[in-house]
């Protein structure tokens, strides 16, 4: 009797290829999702790109009616939304990671943590309604009227803060936007803190350093590639952030220098525009915004995985 | 030595300064939550009536529920997770068991922290371009296939790291015992990483059945009751959108109604994660730690 059933041996042989081509097959097909996504965005968006060629880019004009469509509105409109958006969020999320890893009481650390972590969880589409709801009325007759009197006779910021109190508009959205990237912040910042050996630390205490310089001058050069990662990361989701900023931005294809006035973002528009354009060009004018926000965020998100990654190594190296 | 007595001063008023400063930000993020739960619940709780669950969407100016919502919702999830999640766990074990360093692996991974935080917007242009427009309408399978593409990511990256916190000795002593990766990883791999798995899972559906912006231009709407995938399909988040937005005052408490309710289960499926997630390493977890 042989110990082993060759048949047996060559079924289990069989089993062994298919499961192992399955779980490749599915490896691969994350990147045909990808190779899928790009050639399908510049499939859809070729009818626009070689109606308007660069000028898509360069240009403000966004009507429907006689077919003429740039992206400028757009992308001045993502990009002032994001950037308002981290100056708020990094410094408040970096405040958090710092409460989280040096202050807070270990039986608070947790509930915390938790709690901004859930932050993260609520859908986008709760932020819209709250920021066009709760949020936008505050604003406007609390907030921006003061900004108005304040800071619109300002030369130079002035203009950032003129014309009347909309309520909804590139302010509110930042402001919407920095709430949402909080948490994605504060919890790569803590868990970068987290990585710092103590040793160096209690090194930097026995010098005599205050916790804060402990932090400024041990803890921070030592994450500076993590938070920046992190601080990317949280860029990333605000450059392509949807629904939240549908709600409160206004859909206005154009420019203001006021941050108080409407405007439009690359994302909010696709979603705001998409199921009621009619015609060719003005749908490849749509998909042309998205492969544009295709390749903004790629670029942002993928030079943000390449520093996390080698803080990882770096980590490991040092372990 | 007064210099050196207000330059001690000085640096002391800057630590308690920005240790404040960092206690201000964290209250300012926990105020943030609230007010949205606060907001949630207050709207949401006068919109709340049985009717709800058993009626669908009206009509403006007439009373309804979200029901042709709420079962479209929860088809696409089901569907979603189902299409998407075997794909995630798969290329998951790949990465995990097979390819480990390889070039493709680092490849994927890379592709696949990508697609994790990609704006899910895109998905949802991606699948209308390969399935929309080559089927002529908008269809709850369109709806389902982009969140399956949103889940993929994240069911991938969670079994990857859980099928890691295995003992290598297990590994080992069934490879001794004469079984094949693929009798090992069924076997052995997968019932001992099954709760992190099973995390990932939730955490996927946690994520995708809030997600709104990839169902606006593939599964669309529907006004009525409608259990045909190859048609447009009600779903509660395209629904919450077009509700709040709309100047109807019986249509916005519905959709606060609904907002409630998403809410309440992304919170409670993402609260019951992490429980699975903080017994499985208080049990070891097989050397669990980060």
């Amino acid at each position: 009797m042989a110990l082993i059933d060759p048949r047996h041996a060559a079924r289990q042989l069989v089993y062994e290829r298919i499961f192992r081509g399955a779980t490749l097959s599915a490896a691969i097909l994350v990147l045909v999702i990808l190779g899928g996504v790009a050639l399908s965005l510049l499939q859809g968006s070729w009818p626009a790109l070689r109606a308007f060629g660069f000028s898509f880019v360069a240009r403000e004009v966004w009507n429907p009616v006689t077919e003429k469509f740039g992206a400028l509105a757009a992308i001045y409109g993502t990009i002032v939304t994001s950037l308002i958006a981290m100056a708020i969020a990094v410094p408040t999320g970096f405040g958090i990671a710092l409460f989280l890893t040096e202050l807070c009481p270990p039986m608070l650390k947790r509930p915390i943590g938790v709690a901004v972590e859930l932050l993260a969880a609520v859908p986008s589409i709760i932020f819209g309604i709250w920021g066009l709801f709760v949020l936008a009325p505050v604003l406007q007759e609390h907030v921006q009227p003061w900004l108005i009197d304040h800071l619109g006779a300002l030369p130079g910021v002035g203009a950032l803060f003129a014309g009347p109190p909309y309520g909804i508009g590139i302010l509110t959205a930042g402001l919407v936007l920095a709430i949402m990237v909080l948490p994605f912040i504060a919890a790569t910042t803590r868990d970068v803190f987290d990585t710092v050996p103590a040793m160096l630390k209690e090194s930097g205490y026995g010098l005599g350093a205050t916790t804060w310089e402990v932090i400024w001058n041990v803890v921070v050069p030592h994450s500076r590639a993590g938070i920046v990662g992190g601080v990317m990361l949280g860029l990333g989701r605000a450059l392509g952030e949807t629904m939240a900023v549908t709600f409160v931005i206004g859909n206005a294809h154009r420019i203001s220098s006021s941050l108080l006035a409407p405007g439009t973002t690359i994302s909010s528009a696709i979603a705001n525009e998409f199921t009621e354009a009619v015609g060719t060009l003005y749908t490849s004018s749509l998909i042309a915004l998205g492969l544009l926000l295709f390749l903004i965020t790629f670029a942002v998100i993928a030079a943000a995985q390449a520093m996390l990654r080698r803080l990882e190594r770096r980590a490991l190296s040092t372990v | 030595m007064s210099a050196v007595m207000s330059r001690r001063a000085f640096r002391k008023v800057k630590n308690v300064a920005f240790l404040a400063l960092s206690m201000v930000a964290t209250l300012a993020g926990l105020a943030c939550l609230a007010a949205i739960l606060w907001t949630l619940l207050s709207h949401g709780i006068a919109g709340m009536s049985g009717r709800l669950f058993t009626q669908t969407t009206p009509p403006p100016g007439s009373a309804g529920g979200l029901l042709n919502a709420l079962y479209g919702s929860a088809i696409m999830t089901v569907l979603g997770i189902l299409v998407g999640s075997p794909i995630g766990v798969l290329a998951g074990t790949y990465l995990a068991e097979y390819g480990q360093n390889s070039k493709l692996s680092t490849t994927v991974r890379f592709i696949n922290d990508v697609l994790l935080s990609a704006p899910s917007i895109i998905i949802g242009l991606f699948i209308y371009e390969i399935l929309v427009v080559p089927m002529g309408h908008f269809s709850a399978i369109a709806g389902a296939l982009s969140l399956a593409v949103i889940a993929i990511p994240i069911t991938l990256r969670t079994t990857e790291d859980m099928l890691h916190l295995v003992p290598q000795g297990m590994k080992d002593s069934s490879a001794a015992l004469g079984a094949y990766p693929w009798r090992t990883t069924v076997s052995i791999l997968y019932p001992a990483a099954r709760s992190g798995i099973v995390t990932g899972l939730l955490l996927a559906v946690a994520r995708i059945s809030g997600e709104t912006a990839p169902l606006l231009f593939t599964a669309l709407n529907n006004q009525f009751w409608s259990s045909d995938l190859n048609a447009p399909m009600a779903n509660l988040p395209v629904v919450i959108f077009q509700f709040a937005l709309s100047p109807y005052t019986d249509w916005q408490s519905l959709a606060w109604a609904g907002a409630l309710i998403i809410t309440v289960t992304i919170l409670i499926l993402s609260i019951s994660a992490r429980i699975l997630l903080a017994l499985l390493h208080s049990r070891g977890g097989g050397g669990a730690e980060k």
